[in-house]
């Protein structure tokens, strides 16, 4: 298969977690300490690299049928669930995710902490946002990347398509010194959505021992149909929530909690 | 033991996420599409796109319902 799909794939979703990321390394660095902020990034890398390490070679082991499955089972419901939630927030049954006000909640916190020293690190908060921050989103990213890359046997290629994204954000954000708040976020997600879920269900099918019609070329068609598919359920609920305003003002508790 | 907990949770929503019945029905379409291909020799490629469409159509419903009136 070409590798600029995988590679396109893997930069829009990392872009996204890596904006996740910026907004919280930029609450830390610029309302606490930067030197702080930074060792707490750098911890959480040192993690990231840990689990790359220990956890990579290890899938190489595992049968390419075998490793579809998991990997494809893994996809798909992460895909969908991303799915899902674009979906309810481009049809207004969930808020938008705002890095702008998602920065300002990370700042309010910020200011309220107190400064403690711990174990070398001046500012403990600082330090623990910064690393919470960037381990979590860049679990999802090393996730992506391995997931992609081992499946496709082109690890090179997720590599490329992560680290571009991850320095186009993190230029970005050095050069406007705020959270990347015009960053189409949930377009983004329902994009990477729409991308997890027809590699999901292509792998998930082909590990499972199933044989596309076309090979690799029916992603080429797969990809559309969920693409449709998805924006048919918009369609829907848009309709749905115009037509009654009831059916949103009580919407159900998982929607309202989340 | 709470941080096991927690770390738990931190995986169980990383993997699962806000609807398990997803996480469900893509395991089930997938042993379902084995069990067709080598037990049946049926090639079932179009089995999980379904159920996976199917699965997120339920999965919208269930949320957007109105509270009372579809659970």
């Amino acid at each position: 298969m070409n590798s600029l799909p995988l590679i396109l794939t893997v930069f829009v979703a990392c872009a996204v977690e890596a904006t996740e990321a910026l907004t919280i390394v930029l609450a830390s660095g610029l309302t606490r300490e930067w030197r702080s902020t930074f060792q707490g990034m750098a911890a959480a890398l040192v993690v990231l690299a840990v689990v790359v390490v220990a956890v990579g070679p290890a899938l190489t082991l595992v049968s390419l049928a075998g490793l579809r499955l998991v990997v494809g089972a893994l996809l798909a419901i992460f895909g969908v669930q991303w799915l899902r939630k674009a979906i309810l927030r481009a049809t207004g049954y969930k808020s938008l995710h705002d890095e702008a006000s998602a920065y300002l909640r990370e700042v309010a916190a910020a200011k309220a902490a107190t400064v403690t020293s711990r174990r070398g690190v001046r500012d403990w908060y600082a330090f623990t946002l910064s690393f919470k921050g960037v381990l979590l989103e860049g679990l999802e990213v090393v996730f992506i990347v391995i997931t992609f890359g081992d499946s496709q046997r082109n690890l090179g290629a997720a590599v490329i398509g992560a680290a571009a994204a991850v320095i186009v954000i993190t230029v970005t954000g050095i050069a406007v010194r705020a959270p990347l708040a015009r960053v189409p976020e949930n377009a983004m997600k329902f994009a990477v959505g729409i991308m997890l879920t027809s590699f999901g269900v292509f792998w998930g099918a082909e590990g499972a021992g199933a044989s596309w019609p076309g090979n690799d070329a029916s992603l080429l068609g797969l990809i559309p149909v969920v693409a449709l598919v998805s924006l048919g359920y918009t369609a829907l609920l848009r309709r749905r929530r115009a037509a009654g305003p009831a059916s949103v003002a009580h919407p159900s508790p998982e929607v309202a909690s989340s | 033991m709470k941080r096991l907990r927690s770390i738990g949770a931190f995986w169980y929503d990383f993997v699962v996420g806000d609807d398990w019945r997803v996480a469900v029905v893509v395991v089930a379409a997938l042993a379902l599409t084995a069990l067709g291909v080598h037990a049946a020799g049926v090639n079932a490629w179009w089995l999980l796109p379904v159920c996976i469409f199917a699965a997120l159509g339920w999965s919208l419903h269930r949320a957007t319902a109105v509270t009372g009136e579809d659970h």
